[in-house]
C-alpha cells in the first residue's frame, strides 16, 4: 500500500530502459530520496534490523530504522521478535529513545500509553478520566490502536523486516544462492566483538553501488595491491540473484596470482612495501574452501562481509539525501579460541572507518557527492563487463552494480 | 621514585605525543610507544560494554609504524591535520616500573580548504613504562565520546 501521494511521486527521468546509464539526478534529488523512502525502503522489500543476539531475552528491544522511518524490535514473552513503528499511535512520539534495552512493556513517555512487547495496546492513561470527568469516549477502542506490525523473518541470526505484506516471503526475496552466502560465512553462533558507526557525506546510494564495485577494489585500495591481497588476477567470482539486488562476489586466497593486469595497466602499485607486523593479514582458511574474501549484500541495506577472518554486518541508514551512516557490527564466533579473537582483532585493522582496505570508501563517495553538485543532468556509465546483471566467474565488472539498478528500477517503476 | 619528577615526565610525554601527530611528524610517533605495546582506538559505549574490537588495533610497535606506512603511501584520503587540546593530566597509580595516568582530549580537524570540525573527544587511558628515557606508552586506550567516527580516520589520536 503507497503512503498517500506516493503513487502520484515522480522519479528522476532515466535514459534507456538500460541498465548501464544512471542518471546522475537520483543522488542528489530530495524528491528522489523522499520516493525511495516509500517505494524502497517502505516497499516490498526485506531491510536488516539487527541480530538476534541483540535481543536474546525477552523484554529485549532495539531502536533502528528501515530508511529513515525508526521502527522497534522486541523478543516477546514467549520468544517471538516483532517490529513495529517507533511512534506512539496516540500523538506520534518516539516511544524508545535508546538504541537498545529491556523493557517489561513499552511505555510511552507523553501521556503514558502502553504497549506490550508484541505492539499491543495495552493501556492509556486516564482512559476512563479523572473523577468521572474527561477520559476517553464510551467508543474508543484500544484494540484499534495497537502498533502496526512489521513483518520480521530470521535467517541466520539475522533479523529483518518489511513494512509490506505484498514482499515474497525472505527466502524467497533472498533466493538460494545468497542465502548459501550468508550460510557459509554465519555458519555457527557469532558474538559481538565491537561496533561502531561511520558517517558518510554522501548518498546512500553511492556506498551501496560501493560494496557491490568489485571493479574498484584493487585500484582505489592501494593497500590491497601493495600488500598482495584480493587481485583481480586471483580466482573469484560473482553471483547475482535473479533480481538482482543481492549478491555477492569471492575471491580465493591465492598468492601465486600475476599482476600483470597492474603493470601492463600502470596503475599505482607499490611492490618495495613490507608490512613490518604482518600479523594484521595473517589468517587462517576457517571455513575450510580457500575464499578469503566474500563481500554479500542485501537489498537495500545490509552487508555481510568475510575478509580473511574478519566477519561484519553492516547497515546502511540513509539521513538525508546526501548523508548516510554506516553502523558496522564486528563479530567472531563464540566456538573462537584467544587466539582467534586476537586474529579478528589484529585483522580488524583492514575495515571500517580506519580500515586499510576500506577507509577510502568512506571519502570516495563524498568526492562524487560534490562534483554533482549543481553539475547532475548527464549520466554516469557502468559498462564494465558487460550490459546486463548476471552472475560472473570474474571481479573485472560492474554487474552487480547493474543488478542494484535493475532492482531499483523494478520498484521505483520509473 | 620522585612523584614529582615521574609526574613531569608524564606530562612530557603526554604532550610530545600530540605535538608529534599535529606537527606531522607521524615518522616518529611509534617511538612514544614500547615495543610490545597496544593502542586502541575504541568508544566509550563499546568500551563500557567489555568489546574488544578497536577501530584501530595495534599489539606491536611494528603495527603502529605499518599504520605511518599505509598513510603516507598507500591510503588515500584528503589532505588534513588535527589539533589535539589535552586537558589537565591526572597521574595515578605510580610504582617502580609503571604509572597510570588519565587525560581527557578533543581533536580538531583541519581539512587542507581550511574547514575546521571537531573530529574527536574522549579520554587517553594510559600506562606507561618509567623505566625508559623518556617514558613510553605501555599502552594507549583512546575511549571516543562518540561511536560515530565523520568519514574516515587516517591520522592516529
Amino acid at each position: 500500500m503507497l503512503e498517500l501521494g506516493a503513487d502520484t511521486m515522480r522519479g528522476v527521468p532515466w535514459p534507456s530502459n538500460g541498465l548501464t546509464e544512471i542518471p546522475f539526478r537520483v543522488y542528489t534529488d530530495p524528491e528522489q530520496y523522499r520516493l525511495e523512502q516509500e517505494r524502497i525502503f517502505k516497499g516490498p522489500t526485506w531491510s536488516f534490523l539487527c541480530l538476534a543476539s541483540e535481543i536474546a531475552k525477552p523484554g529485549d528491544y532495539v531502536a533502528t530504522t528501515i530508511g529513515e522511518t525508526a521502527v522497534i524490535v522486541t523478543r516477546d514473552g514467549k520468544g517471538g521478535i516483532n517490529a513495529f513503528p517507533n511512534k506512539c499511535v496516540h500523538r506520534g512520539n518516539l516511544l524508545c529513545l535508546e538504541r537498545q534495552g529491556s523493557v517489561k512493556e513499552i511505555r510511552c513517555i507523553y501521556h503514558g500509553w502502553t504497549y506490550d512487547l508484541t505492539g499491543k495496546l495495552t493501556g492509556v492513561a486516564f482512559e476512563r478520566g479523572v473523577k468521572r470527568q474527561g477520559g476517553m469516549p464510551p467508543e474508543f477502542r484500544k484494540d484499534e490502536h495497537d502498533l502496526a506490525p512489521l513483518r520480521v523473518a530470521e535467517l541466520a541470526g539475522l533479523v529483518f523486516g518489511s513494512f509490506r505484506s505484498d514482499a515474497p516471503d525472505l527466502e524467497s526475496y533472498l533466493g538460494p544462492q545468497v542465502i548459501g552466502g550468508i550460510r557459509r560465512v554465519l555458519n555457527r553462533p557469532a558474538k559481538i566483538l565491537g561496533r561502531s558507526t561511520q558517517v558518510l557525506p554522501n548518498n546512500w546510494k553511492l556506498y551501496a553501488e560501493n560494496t557491490k564495485d568489485t571493479y574498484h577494489a584493487s585500484i582505489l585500495h592501494s593497500f590491497l595491491t601493495t600488500f598482495r591481497i584480493n587481485r583481480l588476477s586471483m580466482p573469484g567470482g560473482i553471483h547475482i540473484d535473479d533480481s538482482g539486488g543481492h549478491h555477492f562476489s569471492q575471491a580465493k586466497l591465492d598468492y601465486a596470482a600475476e599482476d600483470a593486469d597492474y603493470k601492463r595497466e600502470g596503475l599505482r602499485s607499490d611492490t618495495d612495501l613490507r608490512l613490518e607486523d604482518p600479523s594484521v593479514i595473517e589468517s587462517v582458511d576457517e571455513y575450510g574452501d580457500s575464499v578469503s574474501v566474500q563481500i554479500l549484500t542485501i537489498f537495500p541495506n545490509m552487508i555481510l562481509q568475510q575478509i580473511r577472518n574478519t566477519i561484519a554486518v553492516r547497515a546502511i541508514r540513509p539521513r538525508g539525501f546526501d548523508k548516510t551512516e554506516l553502523d558496522w557490527i564486528h563479530l567472531g564466533f563464540e566456538d573462537d579460541d584467544e587466539a582467534m579473537t586476537e586474529r579478528r582483532l589484529r585483522q580488524g585493522n583492514l575495515v571500517g572507518a580506519a580500515g586499510y582496505i576500506a577507509m577510502e570508501d568512506g571519502c570516495v563517495g563524498g568526492f562524487v557527492q560534490r562534483a554533482l553538485r549543481f553539475n547532475d543532468d548527464d549520466s554516469g556509465v557502468v559498462m564494465m563487463g558487460g550490459y546486463d546483471a548476471q552472475s560472473q566467474p570474474f571481479r573485472s565488472s560492474e554487474a552487480a552494480i547493474r543488478g542494484f539498478w535493475k532492482k531499483y528500477r523494478a520498484l521505483t517503476g520509473d | 621514585m620522585d612523584d614529582v619528577v615521574v609526574r613531569l615526565g608524564v606530562h612530557e610525554l603526554i604532550a610530545a605525543y600530540v605535538d608529534c601527530i599535529d606537527e606531522d611528524r607521524l615518522e616518529e610517533w611509534p617511538d612514544f610507544f614500547v615495543e610490545q605495546c597496544r593502542y586502541l582506538i575504541t568508544s566509550r559505549p563499546s568500551h563500557e560494554a567489555g568489546l574488544p574490537h578497536g577501530v584501530v588495533y595495534a599489539a606491536s610497535r611494528g603495527m603502529l609504524v605499518d599504520r605511518v606506512t599505509a598513510l603516507r603511501r598507500a591510503n588515500i584520503f584528503e589532505p588534513h591535520r588535527y589539533r589535539h587540546i589535552v586537558g589537565p593530566i591526572r597521574v595515578e597509580g605510580i610504582d617502580a616500573t609503571v604509572a597510570q595516568a588519565h587525560s581527557n582530549f578533543i581533536a580538531v580537524r583541519i581539512m587542507h580548504d581550511g574547514e575546521m570540525n571537531l573530529f574527536a573527544a574522549g579520554r587517553y587511558l594510559d600506562r606507561i613504562d618509567l623505566t625508559s628515557k623518556p617514558y613510553r606508552f605501555i599502552e594507549r586506550l583512546v575511549v571516543l565520546d562518540s561511536q560515530k567516527i565523520d568519514t574516515l580516520l587516517v591520522i592516529p589520536l
